[in-house]
Order: C-alpha cells, then sequence, then structure tokens
C-alpha cells in the first residue's frame, strides 16, 4: 500500500481533531463493522462554517480524508461546502490508491450529512443525499 | 521517542531474513557452480550431487526417503500440486473434500478452483482457540471423501493443530492427508513419520532461506498427479530446472531452524512478556489460544482503534508487524481467520499480529512495548468510539 506523501502528512498530523462542543451540525457515518466511522462537527455562523472537527475510527486513508475535507471546507459557506466531492478531496490528497477510494466518500459524506443536520435543527428544506446506509456495499459501489 | 533510530522487525511470519549462512552456503552455486543438474558434464554433475545431497539431509530431518521430497518453487505451489493433483488421481473414488475456514488462501483458492470443477468442500470451523477437533473431522467424512487438507500451524493466530490426530482419523477411512506445514517447519519439530501424514508443504523463506523455493513432501505410493509437466526433472514429477543455489540455501536453512529450536522456549518466553505487556492497555486482547501456539506468534486485539492505522504508526517508529484489518486487502472484509474463530468484524478491524524469531532481542521487546502504548493511545485520541 502506497500512500502519497500529502496522505501521510495529514495521517500522521490530521488537521482539525476533536469535537466541537454546542456544535451546529453533527455528522457520523460508516460503522464499525466496516472498519471505518467518521464523526465530523460543524461551527456556523452566518451561513459560514468558522470551524469544523472530525473524529475517524479508521484506516490512514480515513484518517487523511477527514482531515482534508475538514480543512476543505473550513472558511467556506454552506452551499459552498454542499459542493465538496470526494474527487475533490482525493486530488487534494495527490491521489489515493484505487481500494481506498471508498474512504474519500466517506469523508464526503461525513460532510453533507453534517451540512443536513444544520439545516434540520434550523428547518431549513433541503434535499442532501446521503447515500451511507451503514453497509460496506454503499461505499463499494461508488 | 526518536522515530527511525531502531528498526525491530516483527514479522516473521510473512517472511524472514535470509541468513547470512544459508547466503553463504548459496553463493557458489549462484557463481562459479552454474551447471544444470541435467547435464552430463562436469558441473552438471556436480549441481545434480549438490540437489541429492540438499534433498538427503532435508528428507533427513523430516523423517522420510529422499525421493519423497520434491523441491517447488514456492509453499504456493506445494499446496496447489498437493491439493489438485491428489484430487484429480482419486476423481474416480469420490469428488468430496474436506478441510478448515481457516487455511492459508493458497489452500482456500486451490480448494475454490476445485469447486468449480465441480468438487464438493466441506470447511470445518476451528474453535475459539484456534483448534480443529479430530471428532468434527470424523463426523464430516463421507463414502466419497478423498481428500484431507488441515494446515499444521495457523499464519495468523499461530495456533498449533492435532495434525497426527487429524490423520489418524482420515486415514482409518483410508483417506489421503495433506498439511500446509508452512508455518510449522522450523518453528515446532515436524517429522512425516510420527506424524503419518502423506503430503505435507512448505516454504523456505519462512525459515530464513531465500523467498522462491519450497518442497512438496509426497509419501510414496500417495496417489497425486503433477502439477507442472516438463522434462523429467524431480524423478518426472515436477518440471523445471532445479533451482540449485536455492535448494543447497534451503537444506542449510532446515538445519540452522532445526539446531535452534532448543531456542524455542526462549522465543515463546519473550512473546509472553509482549502479550503481558500488550495486555496492561485497556480494551485489548488475545486472539487464539495460548497453549497450542507456534512461539514466535502473538495476535493482540485493540478496541476503538483500525489495524492498518496501527501498523503505519508503528511503521514510522521502525516497528514492522503485520494486520488482519480489512484495509489491508481490496474485499472491505476483515480477515478470514478471525471470523472463523468468532472474533467479531468490529474488533477484528483493530488486530495486530507480532511475530518474533530468534533475532529478537529483549531490547526488541522493550521498544515494541514502550511505543505501542503511545500509538494506540494516539489513535484512541481521536476515535469518536473511545470514550476514554
Amino acid at each position: 500500500m502506497l500512500y502519497s506523501e500529502k496522505v501521510m502528512d495529514h495521517f500522521t498530523n490530521p488537521r482539525n481533531v476533536g469535537e466541537i462542543e454546542n456544535a451546529d451540525g453533527v455528522g457520523e457515518v460508516g460503522n464499525a463493522r466496516c472498519g471505518d466511522i467518521m464523526k465530523v462537527f460543524l461551527k456556523i455562523e452566518n451561513g459560514i462554517i468558522t470551524d469544523a472537527k472530525f473524529k475517524t475510527f479508521g484506516c490512514g486513508a480515513a484518517i487523511a480524508t477527514s482531515s482534508m475535507a475538514t480543512e476543505m471546507i473550513k472558511g467556506k459557506t454552506v452551499e459552498e461546502a454542499l459542493g465538496l466531492t470526494n474527487k475533490a478531496v482525493v486530488e487534494a490528497l495527490d491521489g489515493l490508491p484505487p481500494v481506498k477510494l471508498h474512504c474519500s466518500v466517506l469523508a464526503e459524506e461525513a460532510v453533507k450529512t453534517a451540512l443536513a443536520d444544520y439545516y434540520d435543527r434550523n428547518g431549513i428544506e433541503h434535499n442532501i443525499d446521503v447515500n451511507c446506509d451503514g453497509c460496506c456495499e454503499s461505499c463499494a459501489r461508488h | 521517542m526518536d522515530n527511525n533510530k531502531r528498526y525491530v522487525y516483527a514479522d516473521n511470519a510473512a517472511t524472514t531474513k535470509t541468513d547470512p549462512e544459508v547466503f553463504e552456503a548459496m553463493v557458489p552455486w549462484l557463481t562459479e557452480a552454474y551447471g544444470n543438474p541435467s547435464s552430463q558434464h562436469t558441473i552438471g554433475r556436480e549441481a545434480a550431487a549438490a540437489v541429492a545431497d540438499a534433498r538427503e539431509r532435508i528428507a533427513g530431518i523430516l523423517g522420510c526417503k529422499p525421493r519423497e521430497i520434491y523441491f517447488t518453487a514456492s509453499g504456493s505451489e506445494s499446496d496447489n500440486w498437493a491439493i489438485k493433483g491428489a484430487a484429480h488421481a482419486n476423481v474416480k473414488k469420490g469428488k468430496h473434500i474436506i478441510s478448515t475456514e481457516f487455511e492459508h488462501h493458497a489452500v482456500l483458492h486451490a480448494l475454490e478452483s476445485l469447486e468449480r470443477e465441480g468438487f464438493e468442500v466441506t470447511y470445518l470451523s476451528p474453535d475459539r482457540d484456534g483448534q480443529i477437533s479430530p471428532a468434527d473431522l470424523e463426523a464430516a467424512i463421507r463414502e466419497d471423501t478423498i481428500l484431507v487438507a488441515i494446515m499444521f500451524a495457523n499464519n495468523e493466530i499461530g495456533s498449533v493443530l492435532p495434525v497426527k490426530e487429524l490423520a489418524e482419523v482420515a486415514h482409518a477411512r483410508k483417506i489421503t492427508f495433506f498439511t500446509d506445514a508452512v508455518q510449522a517447519v522450523g518453528n515446532i519439530p515436524v517429522n512425516v513419520a510420527e506424524l503419518g501424514v502423506d503430503m505435507l508443504a512448505f516454504s523456505g523463506h519462512k525459515i530464513h532461506a531465500p523467498k522462491g523455493i519450497g518442497v512438496l513432501y509426497c509419501k510414496t505410493a500417495t496417489r497425486c498427479f503433477n502439477l507442472i509437466d516438463g522434462g523429467g526433472q524431480e524423478n518426472g514429477r515436477r518440471g523445471g530446472t532445479e533451482n540449485v543455489p536455492y535448494i543447497v540455501g534451503l537444506a542449510r536453512a532446515l538445519e540452522l531452524a532445526v539446531e535452534r529450536l532448543s531456542d524455542s522456549a526462549a522465543i515463546a518466553a519473550k512473546r509472553d512478556r509482549l502479550a503481558a505487556g500488550i495486555s496492561k492497555i485497556p480494551y485489548t486482547f488475545i486472539n487464539g489460544g495460548m497453549e497450542h501456539r507456534l512461539p514466535g506468534n502473538l495476535n493482540m486485539g485493540f478496541e476503538f482503534i483500525e489495524g492498518e492505522s496501527l501498523l503505519l504508526w508503528l511503521d514510522m517508529y521502525g516497528i514492522a508487524a503485520s494486520t488482519g484489518s480489512a484495509c489491508s486487502s481490496a474485499s472491505l472484509e476483515p480477515s478470514h481467520v478471525l471470523l472463523s474463530i468468532g472474533v467479531p468484524a468490529e474488533k477484528a478491524h483493530g488486530s495486530l499480529r507480532l511475530t518474533i524469531s530468534h533475532d529478537t532481542t529483549d531490547e526488541d521487546i522493550d521498544y515494541i512495548l514502550e511505543v505501542i502504548p503511545v500509538v494506540v493511545e494516539k489513535l484512541r485520541a481521536m476515535s469518536p468510539l473511545y470514550k476514554g
């Protein structure tokens, strides 16, 4: 398994590890049976993500994609963050081994789930589509 | 703790360092003594004599006749040869084979290939300790059973199986018994005459010889077709010019391994110290039983963290180990071995296999015990499952 230097950097020095108390949006995807769980916490003020944190149980790629995804949405508007794709996360990490692409999907879904939670809490209608049904195959299908 | 100041190789079940003495024994056969054992001229005859000598020494150690020893290119080749060869040679008698759920993939995938041809395979389940009971084997035997293939020692959890008793059960029903002994040979005493097995496979690179050499022991009169046809080498049973330097190296490696069997208790003591030290970390557990286990094998589970992350961190501290986590495979499924002994998938993901050898020092053990708690804590701190 060969990881890029960027992946190893985000794995060994992950950015934004932790939890946010009184977060405005929280999203958790994956399950322990599959070997990956990502939990993303967002602080959102006036439609802007002022802070993002994560906790992840998973492999090197899962930790690195969580770190990168939270970096990429900090300072962005909610709408901009909704445009985050797993492809963009992979590119920002200078690529992932093919068997690890599902980790980037999980990162995208964790962010979207947290944003959906934010909308729900504020009574804002949305059609955020999250595919993680807690089953390994839903990631493998991407 | 200073990263990369020390290197500790604790992955000897994956492969081993070639012993300098083995390498030395090989050098002449890689340089000036390059003859083909099939040639009639002097250097050819010298090569043939070296192969014959190696075969005799190996047979002497394993307790069989020299012509029952066949050299192959790997443990996987030996496994494939034994299983496919015996199945095809006995097909008129039946098409049923018995094996176990936790064999090496070289065995499992050879069996799957036979299943696609129409053979039927019963896979016995090991218990929590990683043992297969002779009674379970007995109960699985049918009129049309032609082969039993059960490993000697498991590669992930190191359990040593009662091969002698299992072979007796098979023989009472006149069924061929094959054992994949890749993890056993060199680590515990192995004598085919005492064990009573018909076929046994092992590999050089697990016992401090280089990669690319294996052996199949096949008892005289055992029905088994060839896997590789060719120019009449190995008594017409396995084609391909003999890998003279590696064969010479393997014989030396096996002799050294047998001499070192007296170190087993010391290796097991180091392994037990590792187990006790790691077990002090909360939420850890040992996979497999400790009673009948290879001396150098330890397999630990760590709750709330994932094995690949653990490996990557250990590697950064210079410690080489392995894991049964799904993330080390493309299948998204954790180790079939851990699942087979009843470890739930969520716990199997956090497994770590440490396999030490006679080379492992007390300082190496100290270092591993110093690093693991640090790395585990680091990963648990970022795990959503860990509540502290």
